[in-house]
This record gives C-alpha cells, sequence and structure tokens, in this order.
C-alpha cells in the first residue's frame, strides 16, 4: 500500500505569491517613500527627477507658528481624549466583562459602534448635540468628540486583556481580606497594564490622525491635520512633505517602542479583535 | 467569581451614562433632525415632516451620489481584498522567519497619517506630478495624462491604498488561528495544495474575509476627504454632500436624513456580515 508522504507542514507557494507580495510593499510605500524624497527637493513636490538637494523646506517648517501651535493643540486633544476614553473604557470593559444589566447588549453595540462607522456620521450627531445645548465648538467640543469615539478602542483592548486575566489572584485578594477597590488597585490594574498602555498609544495615534470628527467640531483653534487640510486646499507646498516625514519618523519611533514592549512580554495586541 | 451590587453599578453606570450622553442622545438627534425643516431666514424649525425624504427620493443627483458611492466602495472592497488576501496568505504560511518583520511592514502605514497618506498620492498623481513626469522624462507618453487626477479612479486607488492594511489584519488574524494539523492532514490524505487551500483554507478564513470587507466598505463609503482632495467633480460621494449641507448649503435638515440613510444602510451591512461571520465561524 502506498502512503502519500508530506514533506513539509506548508503548502508549497506558488511562483507568483512572493512577487504579488512585493508589489503590494511597493504600492504601500510608493507615497511615503515619495513624500520624504520630496520633502527634500529644491524644485518642489513633483517633477521627476528631484533635483537641488535641500533642507529650504524644514527651515521653513520651523519657523511656522501657525503649525507649531496646531501641533500643540493636536497634543493637547490627544492627551485629554486619551484620559477621557481609558477612565470610561476601563470600566466599561470591566462592566462588559462581569455585570450584568437591562440594555448590555445594545451598550456593547453602541460603545464600539464609532470604530467601525463612518466618522462624518460620529461627527455630524455630535455637532447637533452641541448645538441644540448651544455649546460653541471649540477644542473641548473637538476633546469631547475624541474621546467618546475612542471610548471604543480602549473597551476592546482592556477587554481583550481582562479575558487573559487569571481570576485566581483577584479572588485570592478578596479572601485576604482586601475590598474591591484595592483588590482592583493592587492586582487587576498591575494585570491589565500592558493592554492600557497599548490602548492608550493607539488611542493617542488615532486622536492625532482623526480628522473627520474633528471636521465638524472644530473652533477657532486648528488641530494639526486641519491645519494640514486647510493648507492642502490652497495648494501643495513642500512645507507639507516636511511636516508629514517627521510625524512619520516620530510614528515609526512610537511603534518600534510599542512593539518591544509588546515583544518583551510576548502579549500581541489584536486591532481587529472586537469582542463578542 | 461574583462581584457584589455595588462593584458592577461603580464600573458600568458612569460608561452608560456618558455613552448615553454622547453617543445614544446624538444619534437620536440625528433621528430627529431628518423630520425636522429649515426656514427661509435659516433657522431650524423644530416640527415634524417628511420633507427631506420626499426631497432626498425627488431630486436624482442624492441617490446618484449615493450609488456612485457604493460602486466607489464596492471597488475599493474587491481591491482591497485582491490585494489584502494573497499578501496575509503568504505572511501566515509562506513568511516563515521574515514574518514579524514583514507583519511590521504591514502596520507601519497604517501609522502613517490619513490625509498624509492622500496628500502624497495627489503629488503623484497630479498632472505635474511625480507619475505624469516620469512618464515623460522616460519618453513614453508626450503629454500628462489627465484622468489620473481629480477622477473617480484616483479616490478608489487612494482609499484602497489606505484600506489594504485593514481587510488584511482580520483575514491574517483568522489564517493565524487555523490550526496547523488541519493542513497537514489535508495533505496526508492526498489533497494537492490547491484542493488544500480551496477546502481547508479558504473556508476557514471566511470571518476575517468578511470582517475586512465590511471594514474597507462601510469606511470607504463615508469617506469625504479622499473625494474632495483627489475627486475632482466626477469623484464626488454622498458624504461631501451632507458635509456642503451642513456648510454652505445650510440645510441640516436634510444632510440629517441622507446621513440616517447612510447610518441605516452601514448597520444592516454589519448585522448581515455579523451573521455570516457567525454562520462560517468552526469554533
Amino acid at each position: 500500500m502506498e502512503l502519500p508522504v508530506s514533506q513539509d507542514s506548508t503548502v508549497r507557494a506558488s511562483r507568483w505569491l512572493p512577487w504579488h507580495t512585493l508589489a503590494v510593499f511597493a504600492f504601500l510605500y510608493l507615497p511615503i517613500v515619495t513624500l520624504i524624497i520630496y520633502s527634500f527637493n529644491g524644485q518642489g513636490v513633483g517633477g521627476f527627477p528631484p533635483r537641488n538637494f535641500t533642507l529650504d523646506w524644514y527651515r521653513q517648517l520651523f519657523a511656522d507658528d501657525a503649525i507649531w501651535t496646531s501641533v500643540f493643540n493636536s497634543l493637547l486633544v490627544a492627551a485629554a481624549a486619551m484620559a477621557i476614553s481609558l477612565a470610561l473604557g476601563i470600566p466599561a470593559a470591566l462592566a462588559l466583562d462581569r455585570a450584568d444589566f437591562p440594555g448590555k447588549s445594545l451598550f456593547r453595540r453602541l460603545v464600539l459602534l464609532p470604530l467601525i462607522l463612518p466618522g462624518i456620521i460620529t461627527g455630524l450627531s455630535l455637532l447637533m448635540l452641541f448645538h441644540e445645548a448651544q455649546v460653541r465648538n471649540s477644542l473641548i467640543t473637538v476633546i469631547l468628540g475624541h474621546g467618546t469615539a475612542l471610548i471604543s478602542v480602549a473597551t476592546t483592548e482592556v477587554f481583550a486583556g481582562l479575558q487573559k486575566l487569571d481570576r485566581a489572584q483577584e479572588e485570592a485578594s478578596l479572601d485576604l481580606g482586601a475590598n474591591y477597590f484595592q483588590t482592583f488597585w493592587h492586582i487587576t490594574l498591575p494585570n491589565l497594564r500592558l493592554s492600557i498602555i497599548g490602548a492608550a498609544l493607539l488611542i493617542f495615534t488615532l486622536s492625532m490622525d482623526e480628522i473627520a470628527v474633528s471636521f465638524f467640531l472644530i473652533g477657532r483653534d486648528n488641530t494639526l491635520p486641519l491645519e494640514i487640510w486647510g493648507r492642502l486646499r490652497r495648494g501643495i507646498t513642500p512645507e507639507i512633505n516636511a511636516i508629514s516625514t517627521i510625524i512619520f519618523v516620530f510614528s515609526l519611533i512610537a511603534i518600534v517602542s510599542w512593539y518591544r514592549l509588546g515583544r518583551s512580554t510576548d502579549d500581541k495586541i489584536e486591532i481587529e479583535g472586537a469582542p463578542s | 467569581m461574583t462581584f457584589s451590587r455595588a462593584y458592577r453599578t461603580a464600573v458600568s453606570l458612569p460608561p452608560l451614562l456618558w455613552v448615553t450622553a454622547f453617543l445614544l442622545v446624538p444619534y437620536a438627534l440625528l433621528f430627529c433632525y431628518s423630520f425636522w425643516s429649515v426656514s427661509p431666514s435659516q433657522i431650524i424649525v423644530h416640527s415634524w415632516t417628511l420633507d427631506n425624504y420626499r426631497e432626498l427620493f425627488r431630486v436624482n443627483v442624492y441617490l446618484q451620489t449615493l450609488f456612485r458611492s457604493m460602486w466607489i466602495a464596492c471597488r475599493v472592497m474587491i481591491f482591497s481584498l485582491l490585494l489584502g488576501y494573497p499578501l496575509a496568505y503568504y505572511l501566515s504560511f509562506h513568511a516563515g522567519k521574515r514574518k514579524d518583520i514583514l507583519y511590521q511592514l504591514v502596520i507601519i502605514p497604517l501609522w502613517v497619517s490619513y490625509l498624509v497618506r492622500a496628500y502624497a498620492w495627489k503629488t503623484i498623481l497630479g498632472s505635474d506630478g511625480v507619475l505624469n513626469t516620469l512618464l515623460q522624462y522616460v519618453h513614453l507618453t508626450r503629454h500628462p495624462l489627465e484622468f489620473l487626477l481629480y477622477s473617480p479612479f484616483a479616490v478608489v486607488l487612494t482609499l484602497t491604498h489606505i484600506y489594504t492594511p485593514f481587510v488584511l489584519l482580520p483575514i491574517y488574524a483568522s489564517l493565524e488561528h487555523i490550526p496547523r494539523n488541519l493542513v497537514e492532514a489535508s495533505h496526508d490524505l492526498g489533497a494537492t495544495p490547491k484542493q488544500t487551500f480551496r477546502r481547508v483554507i479558504f473556508p476557514l478564513s471566511i470571518p476575517g474575509v468578511l470582517a475586512g470587507a465590511t471594514f474597507a466598505f462601510v469606511l470607504s463609503l463615508g469617506d469625504f476627504l479622499a473625494p474632495l482632495l483627489l475627486g475632482g467633480p466626477s469623484g464626488i460621494m454622498i458624504s461631501n454632500i451632507v458635509v456642503s449641507l451642513f456648510g454652505a448649503a445650510y440645510n441640516w435638515p436634510l444632510g440629517a436624513a441622507i446621513s440616517l440613510c447612510m447610518l441605516g444602510l452601514v448597520v444592516a451591512l454589519l448585522f448581515v456580515s455579523e451573521n455570516l461571520e457567525k454562520k462560517w465561524s468552526f469554533r
């Protein structure tokens, strides 16, 4: 009797698969590489080949107060939004994990909805709320908008962390006479540390980049993406390439440190993992 | 383990109140607005009417634009799947030692601002852009190709670029969850690699495909920045109409009616895809 023998645990790759992979990566990185190259181009954006290497656009950028004000605004918004969404997202995850109340499944869907909904709908409905409440648009409304929309991210990440949590430790703490608050502070929170840091980083970055919700809630002070947006409508300048390159470098540093952090404890954070 | 009543209240009440105030009430307001109207002196009139919905079905441009947006979103979804699936498959089954680094390479573009990537495509596709000047530089074309920018093509290209990683991630996750001994078993029982893929691997990855496809479709359907930046008049999407109704055109109630239709469509899609995912998940 003949038995087919498997040589390998994986299926052999067909010949075009590596090429396809290469092509997709080229597609994903083409705009980013172009952007960076042309931030050093003396001739401005466009024109092939790039020539006259220059740092002028960066010099111009560093002298541009409006941009730096908007960067500061964005950092402020991101930090405040992070605080709000963590302050509500962590209890929300705990509630979904351990409490039963009427309307729980509606609550879960509502919290997670902004994650999948086009930003325009979240932005518009909040605009109507503030309009009816006669609150004027400002950075505060933007903070409330980001904070609310990003509770979804905090909840998802922390909920995923709770699933992996060892319950015995909490039980032991309670048995040994600690109250719920002490148990939460000394046992639950430290165990969720990685999920929380992961969520915080993700929320911060998403808020820094957010534009659809901010678009409707912004007052007189611009965030960075809206400042860039305003300039784009007037025409393109290599200054935007320069600021984008700088943001890219910072994002790269953030992602590498996040990865190191996750790697060191072998805790993989799933971006798509909505609890269901 | 049971938690005391106080604990459960303490963790559920604050998020519940917040979500009610900042998500439930606003969505309800969106619903109400769509039945209100705006007076000639540009004041919102809080009396109920179906006029906005009549208007929506009477004036062709709204439905036409909605269908165009769905068609654009559909193309984005298909192209992202075509680009994302084989890459996810390669990463999960064939990348070997390079898996981690390649996975990181997929994630990195996600961290580059959406706006910046759309802008980068604009600088590539414009008539004095990088691509056109390159083509003329190597004497492939004499005149700039005009269809590249300010067209639905540019919108589809840019959105595909933005959503391909989003589509890839859930597919990759579902491929990673496939027990490798199933693949081995299929092999040992004499299936060719093609058969193994078609009858074992692909069916098990369907939940990931559904999640990714829904994501790409829904998010591109509601996009208004890429069309404004790269779409030109022929690339206008439904959200652009909503934005203008909330801005210069000042007709919030009509804008709310259109948004509500969009919201209904999205929620219906999410519902369908969630149910299909349940049907196809074997865990």
